[in-house]
C-alpha cells in the first residue's frame, strides 16, 4: 500500500473475475514502462489494499516472469502486503531521531493502547501498526504517519487523540 | 493590492497545523493574497507565516489556527506587533546560512514554473546547453562537488566515467531514497523546489548524453512524489525536458535500496540485492548500461555550479570538503532543522549555535552523525570541523549530513544494539558476514547487557564488528557496525 492509504475497508481480490480483469488491465497499462513490476505491484496495492496471492500469477504471466519472481520481490519489500491491513494503517517511527524523544516509549504505548503487536490490526478491522524506519520528519521527533499525513512530537496522549480512542 | 502572506505546505509543517493556519489566514481576511510555499526548514517556528512588506517578509511562528486567527483578525500585523519575529530573512537561523543549494527552499510556491524562474531557476541549465560536454564535466570536477549521498566521492569523476563509456543509451538516476534516520534535506527539496531537481538532472544528462532519468522516491514521502510527479509534467509540458525522459519511481520501505547497486535492481523491478563491483554502475548500470546516480543533493547543487561557475562554489568550505553542508539537527535538540552552511563549522557550533542544546535542556551525551551506520560522537570530539577529512580522522563520517543529539538520558547500549537489529532486518543476505553477522551481534551484545561472561563476549563483539566491516559486500554490512564500536569506544561502561 502506499503510504498515503489504508485498507480503507477494501477486501484483496475476492472470488470475482472483476477483479482478475482489473490486476490484468494494471499489468497491461505498465507494460510499457521500463522494469515494469514495481509499479504494477504498488498499483495493485492501491485499488486492492494488498497483494493478493492469486494475482500473482497474472502479474507474472502478463510480465513474462515467473511466480517465483514475482513472490520474491512481493516479500522483499517491507511495504507490500499479501493481505488487507485495517482501515487505516499507524506507522510509527522506529529510528534513532524518533529514540531520541521517546519514541520507545511511544511504541509500547501504541502496542498497549491498541493491544496488537507490529504487523497486527485490533479486532474490528479499523486500525493496523506498523513499524517504519525514518519518515523524513526528524526535526520534529517522535513521528506517526497515517493515511499519509505526517504527526509530530506525538506522545501518548496525542497519540489517543490521532486514534480517536 | 492585498496582502501578500505566505504560509508553508512542507510536510513537516503541515504534521505542526500549518493547513488549519492557512485556512485561519484565509477566513480571518478573505481579502488576503494566500500563498503555500515550502518550508525555510527552521522547524520549531513552524506553522511560521510570513508577510510580505516593502521591508522584506516578516516572519510570525510558531502559530496555531487560534493564534493566526486572533493575529489577522484586523488585517495583517505589522513589524510592532509584539509576537513579530523581525524580517525572516534576517533572522540569526538563516543570516548564519550560506544556501546555495536551498536557497530557493521556502521561499517559491513549488509547482510555479515563474517563480522558479525568476529566482534564478534554470539559469544553469541554460549555462549548460551553451558547453559541450566536457565542459559541464569539467566545471563541476573543477567545484569540488563531492557525492552527498554520503560517499563523498567527487561527481565531476563519476560524470567523466560515465561520458567516456560506450553506449547509444545511457542513465540518469537520483537516488532520493533518503532512508537515514535524521535526514531529510532531500525530501524538502522534492517537496520544496521540485523543479531544481530536474534542472540538475538535465545538466547530468546533458554531461553524460543520457536520454532517460529516473528519480527513486523512497514510499515514506508521499508528498515529494506528488510534487515530483506533478513539477515533472509542468516541466515538460513547457518544453524545458529537451526530449529528455524523466519519470519518479517509487521505493518499498527497503532501506538497502538507497545503496546503489541495490537501488538500480530495485529499477529494474527486482529484489534489491546488491550487487558485485566491478563493473561500476557507472561502466554498467541500470539494465547493463552505463548509468550516472547521485543523491538528491548533489544533483541539486549541479545547477549553482553551472550557473555562478566552479570558482565561486569553491569559495566555500575547507580543504578537500568544498561548497556547503545541508546540516540537518534532529532528536533530541531545541532548534531542529536544516542549515545549510559551509563546511568547517566545528559540531559544538552548530550543536549548541544552531541548535541551542537539547530539547530537554539535559547535557547532549552523544551525537550520531550519518544515519544509522554512523558513529556516536561523545561531547570531548564536538571540537571537530564538519569536514569529511576531519570526521574520518575520530572515526565518524558526516554521510548525508544528519546530526542525531541525544542527552545524558539516551542508553547508548540500547542504541547499539538497535543499529544491529536494524542492520540485521534490512540485510538483503546477499552476503554472509552481513546477513549473519547482524544477527549474532544482537545476540552477543545481549548477552554482555545481560552480565553473561561480558569480558569474553565484548572481544567477540569487536571480532565479530571488524568480520563485518571486512567481508560485507556493501556499506550496510560494512558499516552497522561502526556505532557499535563507537560506544564500546566512547562509552564502555554502557556495552
Ligand atoms: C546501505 C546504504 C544505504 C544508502 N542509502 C543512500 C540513500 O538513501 N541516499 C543516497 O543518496 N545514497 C545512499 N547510499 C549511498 C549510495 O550507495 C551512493 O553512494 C550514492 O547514491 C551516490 O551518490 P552521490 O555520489 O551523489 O552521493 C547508501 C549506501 C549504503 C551502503
Ligand atoms: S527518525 Fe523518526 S522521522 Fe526520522
Amino acid at each position: 500500500m502506499r503510504m498515503s492509504e489504508g485498507g480503507g475497508g477494501r477486501q484483496g481480490l475476492g472470488p470475482t473475475g472483476a477483479a482478475s480483469d482489473l490486476v490484468r488491465g494494471i499489468v497491461e497499462r505498465h507494460r510499457s514502462l521500463e522494469g515494469p513490476l514495481l509499479s504494477v505491484l504498488h498499483t495493485v496495492q492501491d485499488e486492492l489494499a494488498c497483494i493478493p496471492p492469486e494475482c500473482v500469477p497474472i502479474i507474472a504471466r502478463g510480465l513474462n516472469l515467473s511466480r517465483a519472481e514475482v513472490h520474491g520481490v512481493i516479500s522483499f519489500y517491507p511495504l507490500f502486503r499479501t493481505a488487507p491491513p485495517g482501515r487505516k494503517v499507524i506507522y510509527v517511527c522506529r529510528a534513532e531521531s524518533c529514540q531520541a524523544m521517546g519514541g520507545i516509549e511511544l511504541e509500547a504505548h501504541a502496542k498497549k493502547r491498541l493491544g496488537i503487536d507490529y504487523g497486527g490490526t485490533t479486532a474490528d478491522g479499523e486500525l493496523s501498526l506498523e513499524p517504519i524506519y525514518c519518515l523524513g520528519n526528524c526535526a520534529c521527533s517522535p513521528s506517526v504517519m497515517v493515511d499519509g499525513r505526517l504527526h509530530s512530537r506525538v506522545d501518548a496522549r496525542a497519540f489517543d487523540q490521532l486514534i480517536g480512542r | 493590492m492585498s496582502t501578500r502572506v505566505f504560509v508553508p505546505a512542507d510536510s513537516t509543517a503541515r504534521s505542526l497545523g500549518a493547513d488549519a493556519v492557512a485556512e485561519a489566514v484565509a477566513a480571518a481576511d478573505p481579502a488576503i493574497d494566500l500563498r503555500r510555499t515550502g518550508s525555510r526548514g527552521l522547524y520549531w517556528l513552524e506553522p511560521l507565516v510570513e508577510i510580505e512588506t516593502a521591508a522584506g517578509r516578516l516572519g510570525f511562528g510558531p502559530l496555531d489556527a487560534e493564534r493566526a486567527s486572533r493575529l489577522f483578525a484586523a488585517g495583517a500585523p505589522a513589524a510592532d506587533h509584539p509576537d513579530c519575529l523581525g524580517l525572516v530573512e534576517e533572522l540569526p537561523a538563516l543570516q548564519v546560512q550560506q544556501r546555495l543549494t536551498m536557497a530557493r527552499v521556502g521561499l517559491i510556491e513549488p509547482l510555479s514554473l515563474k517563480q522558479f524562474e525568476d529566482h534564478g531557476g534554470f539559469e544553469g541549465l541554460r549555462r549548460a546547453r551553451a558547453l559541450t560536454p566536457a565542459e559541464i564535466v569539467a566545471e563541476v570536477t573543477n567545484s569540488g562537488l563531492r557525492g552527498r549521498g554520503g560517499a563523498a566521492f567527487p561527481t565531476g569523476v563519476k560524470w567523466r566515467t560515465v561520458l567516456d563509456a560506450e553506449g547509444a543509451q545511457k542513465y540518469v538516476v537520483c537516488n532520493a531514497d533518503e532512508g537515514d534516520s535524521g535526514t531529510f534535506a532531500d525530501r524538502m527539496i522534492m517537496e520544496s523546489d521540485p523543479y531544481l531537481l530536474i534542472e540538475g538532472m538535465c545538466i547530468a544528462a546533458l554531461a553524460v548524453g543520457a536520454s532517460r532519468g529516473y528519480i527513486y522516491c523512497r514510499a515514506e514521502y508521499p508528498q515529494a512524489i506528488a510534487n515530483l510527479s506533478e513539477a515533472i509534467r509542468l516541466v515538460e509540458a513547457a518544453g524545458h525536458l529537451d526530449g529528455f525522459r524523466l519519470e519518479v519511481r517509487e521505493g518499498a520501505g527497503a532501506y538497502i535500496c538507497g545503496e546503489e547497486t541495490s537501488l538500480l535492481e530495485s529499477l529494474e523491478g527486482k529484489r534489491g540485492m546488491v550487487r558485485y563491483r566491478p563493473p561500476l554502475p557507472a561502466i554498467a548500470g541500470l539494465f547493463g548500461k552505463p548509468t550516472v546516480m547521485n543523491n538528491v543533493i548533489s544533483l541539486a547543487t549541479a545547477p549553482i555550479i553551472l550557473a555562478r561557475g566552479a570558482e565561486h562554489h569553491r569559495r566555500f568550505g575547507v580543504g578537500r570538503s568544498l561548497g556547503t553542508l545541508t546540516v540537518q539537527l534532529s532528536g533530541n535538540v531545541r532548534r531542529g532543522g536544516l542549515f545549510e552552511v559551509p563546511f568547517g563549522m566545528t559540531l559544538r557550533q552548530v550543536l549548541e549555535g544552531l541548535g541551542g542544546g537539547t530539547a530537554s535542556g539535559r547535557p547532549i551525551k552523544a551525537v550520531q552523525a550519518g544515519g544509522p551506520l554512523g558513529a556516536y560522537i561523545p561531547p570531548k570530539h564536538f571540537d571537530t570541523p564538519l569536514d569529511y577529512e576531519s570526521f574520518q580522522a575520530i572515526g565518524a563520517m558526516i554521510g548525508h549530513g544528519g546530526l542525531v543529539v541525544f542527552d545524558n538520558k539516551a542508553d547508548l547500549g540500547a542504541l547499539a544494539r538497535y543499529a544491529l537489529e536494524f542492520c540485521a532486518e534490512e540485510s538483503c543476505g546477499k552476503c554472509t558476514p552481513c546477513r549473519i553477522g547482524a544477527v549474532r551481534g544482537v545476540e552477543v551484545v545481549d548477552r554482555i547487557r545481560n552480565g553473561e561472561q561480558a569480558a569474553e563476549n565484548r572481544i567477540l563483539l569487536k571480532d565479530l564488528c571488524h568480520t563485518m566491516i571486512d567481508g560485507s559486500l556493501c556499506g550496510l554490512g560494512g558499516m552497522a557496525p561502526l556505532p557499535v564500536l563507537s560506544v564500546m569506544e566512547h562509552f564502555a561502561e554502557e556495552l
